[in-house]
């Protein structure tokens, strides 16, 4: 089917007529808009658990369950912000029961005030990404994000990894936008203080 | 503007969501103080250094098994309605 062009003055979200067909039972539209999302919905749901083999499983478990519920979904939000938000709720319950001892959730984090006030001071070198290699560099990425609480990786996921407005990441983790604001900020900072001990100038060492 | 002040505004200060009387303040205060400009510049960094290096990207083959599995699995559920 050829795309129709909307008319400018009233944009419509090209996933609104792939919705709208797959909760027909067209099946190649659901398809259409796995292909857009499966990379997405996977990133998200390692970033979250941290974990190959979870966000595989999550990956698939999300768009099913998207399929089964599409009927629920009515078009007040993005289809994406919608399928960011079952994803995100199943990685976190994935991550609960994972850490059976800990407690995981949006709401954890927040009763401590760790990482809200910055404590280094130094300047990174011009440029960190030219003082590693893409594999040194994605590994320090890696083991930096970890480190993160749960409920800040998340938000800075959406926030800054994917691309979400803050007001679609409130929606997609139920949070309102202040307390994205704050997790954000917080997330943001930590991860700086942790980045800061690879990527510092040395004063009198060779960087 | 205080440092815990400039904390405060730093978050819609990168979304782009300050307003020009508060960007103003916040220019005023990194003019002056060199330790909030240090975390604005190296927080500024950390946001790009993540956005710029995407460190769980799906392999091509990995994407072909993972979207095979879910197309079944949704044609399964299609059948059965």
């Amino acid at each position: 089917m050829p795309a129709i062009q909307s008319p400018a003055t009233e944009e419509i979200h090209p996933d609104v007529a792939l919705v709208a067909r797959a909760k027909e039972g067209d099946t190649a539209a659901f398809e259409q808009l796995v292909r857009q999302y499966e990379r997405q919905i996977f990133r998200v749901a390692q970033h979250i658990t941290q974990n190959r083999e979870d966000a595989e499983d999550i990956t698939q478990d999300a768009f099913l369950k998207a399929y089964e519920k599409l009927e629920q979904f009515q078009g007040n939000s993005k289809f994406s912000t919608w399928l960011v938000r079952i994803a995100v709720n199943e990685s976190l319950m994935r991550l609960r029961k994972r850490k059976t001892s800990k407690t995981v959730s949006m709401d954890a984090d927040v009763q401590t005030e760790d990482g809200a006030i910055p404590r280094d001071f130094a300047e990174w070198r011009p440029n960190p990404e030219q003082n590693y290699n893409q594999a040194e560099l994605a590994e320090i990425l890696r083991k930096t994000i970890q480190g993160l609480p749960p409920g800040f990786r998340t938000v800075f996921t959406l926030r800054d990894i994917e691309n979400l407005s803050t007001e679609e990441t409130a929606e997609a983790l139920g949070l309102s936008v202040p307390a994205v604001k704050s997790r954000l900020l917080r997330a943001r900072l930590q991860l700086r203080e942790r980045l800061s001990r690879y990527f510092q100038k040395k004063e009198g060492r060779p960087a | 503007m205080t440092c815990t002040d400039f904390l405060s505004q730093l978050t819609d200060y990168f979304d782009g969501q300050i307003s020009p009387e508060l960007l103003e303040e916040v220019r005023a205060h990194t003019a002056g103080c060199s330790h909030c400009e240090v975390v604005l510049n190296t927080t500024r960094q950390t946001i790009e250094v993540y956005r710029d290096n995407e460190i769980y990207e799906l392999s091509g083959e990995l994407r072909e098994r993972l979207h095979t599995a879910i197309m079944v699995k949704c044609n399964k559920k299609a059948k059965k309605a």
